[in-house]
């Protein structure tokens, strides 16, 4: 793969042309209009879905977790 | 960690400030009782075991789970978690009130915005989650049981339901925060409704080889005659893991909620709970969640196929047995001898030994399991 920015800094980068075929067979009756459109697409999904992940790593607070230890090592789950 | 199922938490706990206006106002609600069991699955859809569920089921969300083993927002979710009511409280309310659900005691417990009441085919949902209609089978005979109208809302906690184990029994907030504490990044669940056997070892220490640490979570609450009694299972199990298990690599912790005997879809159902507990892994055995051959024996092993997206990662475990001339416990996969030369796991066989006041033979059962059993005059739920 390579990839190069163009004046208005976007970055383009290039694909091996086996991915590029299965990813136009793939876009076959989503409605877009390039592969660049479709894959451009699928990168916001799969970097919105790493974001949420990142998120809720940490479902609780420091407050939180203090609290829970002290549960944890009454209960003799924890020393 | 692994997400939550649905990606958040659950907490249907209220703010204080909020719990005691409704405390100062509870004379003006209606109230409804609920029994233990429905308890169970308050405490449950509060805390997040049950996440992302935020209360009992509308219609339309039941039917879409019936049918299709999804909520409406096409997360996986395999049996409906329905508020069964008379016909009589019915009368006392209307979609859109509030009402307090009370325990047997008359406890104020939780708060119940109604979205919705229905009617309901007792026989269609139960053939449906349990996928017969014999009315010998025990999920289906507490399911014909049940009151004659459901009610669909979201719940919020007003007051702590007590647990059957306190010391046991924590919320997924507190396993999540302690397989932290460990330092596990990978934790297989173990579900359980049974003392252990030797089977059971083999299975949980296999899966121990490939994971950071081990959840056993043995479900407590309401099972059919003759299982054993939640008392009995978890102090098998402490002995079990005393004198057995590499102590800093378990946790023994209870899993409150009604044992449906539904199969597959508990299967599921149990590995979403775990998920939620912060589990990334589960063990399904043989006829997982079964009861008297309702089920094909893989059946709980196969309805994985059908969700791709659930998270949580099954580990499979196909039937095993003690080999005389291997000396040790194998599977059918890697064991080449014939079955003249096994012993079977069998649960009545060893309530049979256990019922006539003997210790099964240490390659069945460990004898110290077997004699915390033996203590107990009557180690069977009537």
């Amino acid at each position: 793969m390579s990839e190069e920015a163009n004046r208005d800094g976007d970055l383009t980068v290039s694909i091996p042309k086996i991915l590029a075929e299965k990813i136009k067979e793939r876009m076959k009756g989503t409605g877009f209009s390039s592969v660049s459109s479709y894959v451009t697409y699928i990168l916001k999904q799969v970097l919105s879905s790493i974001g949420e992940e990142e998120k809720s790593k940490q479902a609780f607070t420091k407050e939180e977790e203090d609290k829970v230890k002290k549960r944890l090592r009454d209960l003799g789950y924890i020393d | 960690m692994i997400q939550p199922h649905g990606g958040t938490l659950i907490n249907k706990e209220l703010p204080e400030i909020e719990r005691q206006k409704i405390l100062r106002e509870i004379h003006e609600f209606e109230k409804i009782n609920v029994d233990s069991e429905l308890m169970k699955d308050i405490k449950n859809i509060a805390f997040g075991v049950f996440s992302p569920l935020e209360g009992f089921m509308n219609e339309n969300v039941t039917l879409s789970v019936l049918d299709h083993m999804y909520l409406e927002n096409n997360i996986a979710w395999p049996i409906p978690i329905l508020l069964h009511v008379s016909r009589d409280d019915v009368q006392k309310f209307s979609i859109g009130d509030s009402i307090i659900l009370t325990n047997l005691s008359d406890e104020p417990k939780a708060l119940l915005k109604i979205e919705d009441i229905y009617s309901y085919d007792k026989e269609e949902y139960a053939k449906k989650i349990y996928g017969t209609m014999d009315k010998n089978h025990p999920g289906i005979a507490k399911f014909f049981s049940q009151k004659e109208k459901l009610v669909g809302g979201e719940i919020f906690l007003i007051n702590e339901i007590s647990a059957v184990f306190p010391r046991m029994d924590l919320k997924p907030i507190e396993t999540r925060i302690l397989f932290k504490t460990k330092g596990w990044d990978k934790v297989a669940a173990f579900q359980t409704r049974n003392p252990p056997h030797l089977g059971h070892e083999y299975v949980q220490k296999t899966a121990l080889t490939f994971v950071d640490g081990l959840f056993i979570n043995p479900v407590i609450g309401k099972k059919k005659t003759g299982d054993f009694c939640d008392e009995v299972i978890i102090n098998a199990y402490r002995e079990l893991i005393d004198n057995y298990y590499p102590k800093n690599r378990i946790v023994l912790s209870t899993f409150e909620t009604e044992m449906r005997y539904a199969g597959p879809k508990e299967a599921i159902f149990h590995a979403i709970a775990r998920k939620n507990f912060g589990c990334d892994h589960i063990i399904i055995g043989r006829d997982h969640a079964g009861v008297n051959n309702y089920y094909d024996p893989y059946d709980a092993h196969k309805i994985f196929e059908n969700f791709p997206d659930l998270g949580i990662e099954p580990l499979f475990f196909r039937s095993f047995s003690y080999c005389t001339k291997c000396n040790s416990i194998v599977n059918d996969k890697i064991c080449p001898h014939s079955r003249e030369l096994h012993k079977f796991f069998s649960g009545s066989k060893i309530r049979d030994i256990l019922l006539s006041g003997k210790i099964p033979t240490p390659d069945i059962m460990r004898p110290e399991v077997a004699k915390v059993i033996l203590n107990y005059r009557n180690p069977f739920c009537e």
